[in-house]
């Protein structure tokens, strides 16, 4: 059983106990445990259920690499699955659950699949794919959704807050261990600004359990005392709980910060992302233990050996009461040592080396442990938890000579130097035959902009696997880094170890060398997502070569724990399967983050109403006030319609569509883009922007505009004024200014930046009111000021003067075939000229109108929407709008493209109206099939609807579609089969577009 | 996330506060031009595995578009420059040049 020590755990304060629970089971740790600590201090090895067969699964590592060991965190708003117990701090009240099984954690159905292991093999989801589609149906996917996923999802918001912040340093130290520590104190005493990150709270790495002595001090005293002297430094920042996410161009890393997981509720915010520029960045990031791959390697109790160790020397937790050491390297033997310093029996140290000979084989031996040479685990016993291993040697195929009773296994396939952050932004690794792993090469380092490299990696990470070699390698990477950035050079040594005596390690993939099937199908490479070795072997044979293939086939690594413990494991098996050397097979990418990170960090401050910033107009106010009904439009709210007490917003649209077609109706049309266009090259200029002419615009006159893309496209439409000889102004979509202002910056700028035109984007600086409907001329009359008859402002014309008291442009354009005045003052008089027109309206029944109504009176009319009309593919030629593209212009900006075959082709849909035969109303976007399929076996579609409305005015259901041939198809009847489930078609005949007032004559008076 | 200096107002310009614009130099190509000299224009785009000209606006800042010349492996920045010109400065020719000898030159935007 696991259990706490009497004595002993350098990181805990045993006098200040924490409660937690664990799937209801109420649990007792320390101040200073991580959850995985304080589990195991419990006995509870067995903490979830892999991925794939569900098997049973305990805590193998003691840090960011843990594979296994996710739970439930929290409750309702901070609740959240796959936290890793290696890497939660234990605080009082934490309540967990374990995850991934069904219907409890000690016994699960979905272990079924693991008697099944032989029908999911590597690509069993591939292969099921290519099944016939009922099977898929029936039988693989309820058994798939079953199995599937990762711990619950969330049902409630999250309560926490998040922050962002923003830093500049010029050496950025990522990893606090013994390494980091010393790069810091280098770069630290050159004077440049310093920022330290440490992933844990607790500084000095794993020295302090490895051992040694750094300048005749203790790891821990020696770590103390740099700490003291780095906190001493103005140009040093010292933060923990702080993980290196990851490293992108010119020196920008992100920082992730986890400010409140240990304490939350306390109104601090909950993690933190710091967005760091650095000249030069440090990563001190360590290295990781690997496993090794022997039958029922994944069986609760087997874990690497240095984990063991932490458990015992930081926690003063034992993870068993006789553990079996394995290993093809010295490093193990510490774990032996440490344990039996503290009273634990270790039966046997399994080494796969033919000789065990270094100074730490012969402290085993001095201390009573049995040190067997060339053997190795032939299988562990087992089921939730190891029971016993039987050995065998590890040259031949796995015959047991031994079995030895044991309620853990400490294993140690060698270590890996943490590459990530290096190779994040393309820092490249070379192949370490020595101790067979990548390390970075520092010949092929990241770049930056001025194309020298900005990362240089310290100890451990470099490689470097002695204390003293570690030390050296990292205060020479502060010294580095610093004087990159610009510091001053250091003189002062760097702290120093003794060298000590090793002996090599060996290779060992698999465990024994001869294992045959039945033994590899049994060992764990993956033990998240359930990858053994027969399966990367199968991926192989299968004729999967390359490495990223491999493990997209079999997910090898493809889990949370994105292959920490198994990639190189892995890439061994495949190598040896393809009979190539390891670095020929070559690594998978590593992407950023480093483990993950929280949604919230990512998204910062900007949630709820500062997510995205509003656009309100001047009237915005009024609207909300009036208890309109809001809806979108790019950054803006616009009111979709006013309903009244007891009205729908449905009721609310066809009685402003009457009460604006009868009477008179108010629109805030502010949102609507305003460009004014000037200079000597104006003209010139918008000639080339619109498909029609504007240059010949007199002056006092409106025209409507069509833009298009260089492809020929309709992207925009609006109506230009002309305001002097050298000045136009613009209006766009609502949703377009912004774009169609960037647009004629970039043609000016980069294509005829010698003509002369200035654009300034005026939308907000005007509000702009369209007063709408017979009794419009009326009110403006009422309120006095300029004239407005017909005979002094024509319809397509504008004036400027006064309406009432405000400074006004009155340009006499409609969108909704009414009689109609759209009314520009300055933005600060917006609301009360609003208020003036609602008032002065009354007697002339002014009721406000929305965006609905807007739209329904446009189609009626048969004036097209950019976005409901247009969608990309649409050139104005479909819309039948041939009459606003000059035939006289040499050019224009999509000129050429409609030339092109495809654009003249006289198949393409064209624009016609549509009525339904019984008055209803066509869905949005339906399709009108005819006769036969088309290459897909589809019903062949000729059309489809583009603008659909109920009109209130006609009392009957209009709308506006694309068909081919439609304009010459008039008094055609189509059919639109339904998507409601129904199979019913709908028959609608193709008509005028143009429903109402045909000739204008509402709009002329 | 790339820096650029703005050689209009000389900021160094963060990434998020730049508009990408893809590949500089292109000529445009309008009505009477044949169908291949236009599609050339419209759709064919340079993606070295090297040295690259590129249009950035700076959006976020004084709204000028200008030219990077770029490395897309490297990440080096050789200078950046006005956007009204038809062709790579000189000394942006010699900065790259330096450090490729073997460079070949621009790809001005003709047909590829
Ligand atoms: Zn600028």
């Amino acid at each position: 059983m696991s259990t706490r020590l009497a004595k002993g755990g350098r990181l805990i304060d045993r006098t200040k106990p924490k409660n937690f629970t664990f799937n209801g089971k109420r649990m007792k740790g320390y101040e200073g445990d991580t959850l995985a600590a304080a589990l195991l201090g419990e006995d509870q090895m067995l903490v979830g259920r892999s991925f794939k067969y569900h098997r049973p699964r305990g805590i193998v590592a003691s840090g960011a690499e843990e594979p296994n060991a996710l739970v439930n965190m929290g409750q309702g708003g901070r609740f959240e699955p796959n936290q890793r117990v290696t890497t939660t701090e234990l605080f009082d009240g934490l309540a967990c659950t374990s995850q991934n099984h069904w219907p409890s954690l000690e016994f699960d159905v979905g272990v079924v699949n693991n008697y099944a292991a032989r029908f999911l093999p590597a690509g069993f989801y591939y292969k099921t794919f290519m099944a016939p589609a009922p099977a898929w149906k029936h039988v693989f996917e309820p058994i798939i959704r079953k199995s599937a996923g990762l711990g619950k999802v969330p049902t409630e918001a999250d309560v926490d807050r998040y922050e962002h912040f923003y830093h500049h340093t010029d050496v950025l130290v990522i990893g606090g261990g013994v390494a980091g520590l010393a790069a810091a104190l280098a770069a630290g005493r050159s004077g440049a600004k310093v920022l330290v990150m440490e992933q844990t709270h607790h500084w000095g790495g794993r020295a302090p359990v490895d051992g040694g002595e750094i300048d005749g001090q203790s790891p821990d005293d020696w770590t103390a005392a740099t700490l003291a002297e780095l906190e001493s430094m103005d140009n040093v920042t010292l933060r923990t709980r702080m993980m290196g996410s990851g490293v992108y161009d010119h020196g920008y890393a992100l920082g992730y910060e986890r400010v409140a997981d240990h304490t939350p509720g306390d109104d601090r915010p909950r993690h933190r992302l710091w967005r760091i520029r650095a000249q030069q960045i440090v990563t001190a990031t360590g290295s990781i233990e690997r496993p090794l791959s022997f039958a029922g390697n994944d069986i609760p109790g087997v874990m690497l050996a240095a984990a063991v160790r932490d458990y015992a020397v930081n926690w003063g937790v034992s993870v068993g009461d006789r553990t079996v050491v394995v290993t093809n390297n010295d490093d193990a033997y510490r774990t032996a040592l440490v344990l039996k310093e503290a009273g634990l029996e270790v039966p046997v140290i399994l080494d796969a080396r033919d000789q065990a000979t270094g100074p730490l084989a012969e402290a085993a031996r001095a201390a009573g442990i049995r040190v067997e040479v060339g053997k190795a685990i032939a299988k562990v016993n087992g089921g939730k938890r190891v029971t016993g291993v039987s050995i065998c040697s590890q040259a031949g195929e796995g015959s047991a000579v031994e079995d030895i009773a044991c309620d853990a296994v400490a294993m140690s396939g060698g270590w890996s130097p943490v590459v990530h952050l290096w190779s994040h932004c393309g820092g490249k690794l070379i192949w370490d035959d020595e101790q067979s792993h990548f390390r970075p090469d520092p010949d092929r380092a990241p770049t930056g902009h001025d194309g020298q490299s900005f990362v240089v990696t310290a100890g451990a990470a470099s490689g470097a696997m002695s204390l003293a070699d570690v030390l050296s390698d990292a205060y020479a990477a502060g010294q580095q880094a610093a004087k990159a950035a610009g510091g001053k050079a250091v003189r002062k040594a760097g702290p120093k170890a003794d060298p000590e005596a090793t002996q090599p390690m060996a290779p060992v993939w698999i465990m024994p060398q001869g294992a045959g099937h039945q033994k590899r199908m049994k060992m764990w490479l993956d033990y998240q997502n359930d990858v053994k070795v027969s399966d990367v072997q199968l991926a192989a044979r299968e004729g999967y070569e390359s490495v990223e293939h491999t493990k997209r086939y079999t997910t090898l690594g493809m889990a949370t724990d994105q292959g920490k413990l198994s990639n190189i494991n892995g890439l061994a098996i495949l190598s040896d399967a393809l009979g190539q050397p390891i670095p020929a097979t070559g690594t998978t990418t590593f992407r950023p983050p480093y483990t993950p990170i929280s949604f919230g960090a990512i998204a910062g401050e900007a949630r709820h109403e500062i997510f995205q910033p509003l656009r309100r107009t001047p009237m915005h106010g009024w609207h909300e006030d009036a208890g309109a009904y809001m809806e979108p439009v790019g950054h803006w709210r616009r009111p979709y319609c006013y309903a009244k007490p007891g009205e729908t917003n449905e009721q609310a649209v066809h009685r402003e569509v009457l009460n604006t077609r009868e009477k008179l109706g108010l629109l805030d049309a502010s949102t609507l883009g305003k460009l004014i266009v000037k200079g000597p090259d104006a003209g010139k200029f918008l000639d080339m922007m619109y498909t029609n002419m504007m240059s010949n615009l007199a002056v006092g006159k409106c025209r409507y505009g069509l833009m298009c893309s260089e492809n020929g496209f309709l992207s925009d439409d609006g109506v230009v004024a002309r305001i002097d000889e050298d000045t136009w102004l613009c209006h766009t979509t609502s949703g377009g200014a912004d774009r169609i202002y960037a647009w004629m910056e970039e043609w000016l700028q980069t294509e005829w930046w010698d003509w002369k035109v200035y654009v300034a984007n005026i939308t907000e600086q005007l509000a702009q009111v369209a007063v709408v409907g017979p009794n419009a001329r009326k009110l403006l009359e009422k309120l006095g000021g300029m004239d407005v008859s017909k005979e002094t402002l024509p319809f397509m014309q504008w004036k400027d003067g006064k309406i009432g008291a405000f400074d006004a442009r009155v340009y006499r354009i409609s969108f909704s075939g009414e009689l109609s005045y759209e009314i520009a003052v300055p933005a600060s008089q917006g609301r009360a000229f609003w208020d003036a027109l609602l008032e002065a309206g009354e007697e002339f029944g002014v009721m406000p109108y929305g965006t609905e109504c807007l739209h329904i009176m446009r189609a009626e009319k048969g004036f097209i929407m950019i976005g409901d009309e247009t969608d990309g593919t649409v050139i104005p030629q479909d819309l039948g709008l041939n009459w606003a593209i000059s035939k006289k212009k040499e050019d224009f900006l999509g000129k050429r493209a409609q030339l092109r075959s495809h654009m003249t082709d006289p198949d393409r849909w064209k624009l016609v109206g549509l009525e339904t035969l019984d008055g209803s109303v066509l869905p949005d976007g339906a399709y009108a099939v005819e006769g036969g399929e088309n290459q897909y076996g589809h019903r062949n579609m000729i059309g489809r609807v583009t603008s659909t409305y109920y009109s209130p005015t006609l009392k009957k259901g209009i709308a506006m579609g694309l068909v081919k041939h439609g304009p010459d198809r008039m008094g055609d009847v189509l059919s639109f089969p339904t998507v409601d489930g129904s199979n019913t078609e709908m028959k609608a005949r193709i008509v005028d577009p143009v429903f109402y007032d045909k000739d204008g004559e509402k709009q002329n008076v | 996330m790339l820096i650029l200096e703005c050689p209009y107002c000389g900021v160094m310009a963060d990434e998020t506060d730049l508009h990408g614009g893809g590949e500089a130099h292109l000529k445009r190509y309008g009505p009477g031009s044949s169908d291949e000299d236009f599609q050339t224009y419209l759709f064919h785009r340079a993606n070295p595995k090297g040295v690259h000209f590129e249009r950035w606006r700076h959006v976020s800042g004084c709204g000028k578009w200008f030219h990077a010349a770029r490395n897309t492996m490297t990440l080096e920045v050789y200078g950046t420059y006005s956007a009204q010109t038809y062709e790579p400065p000189k000394a942006i020719i010699n900065a790259v040049k330096k450090k490729h000898p073997e460079w070949e030159g621009p790809n001005m935007g003709e047909a590829k």
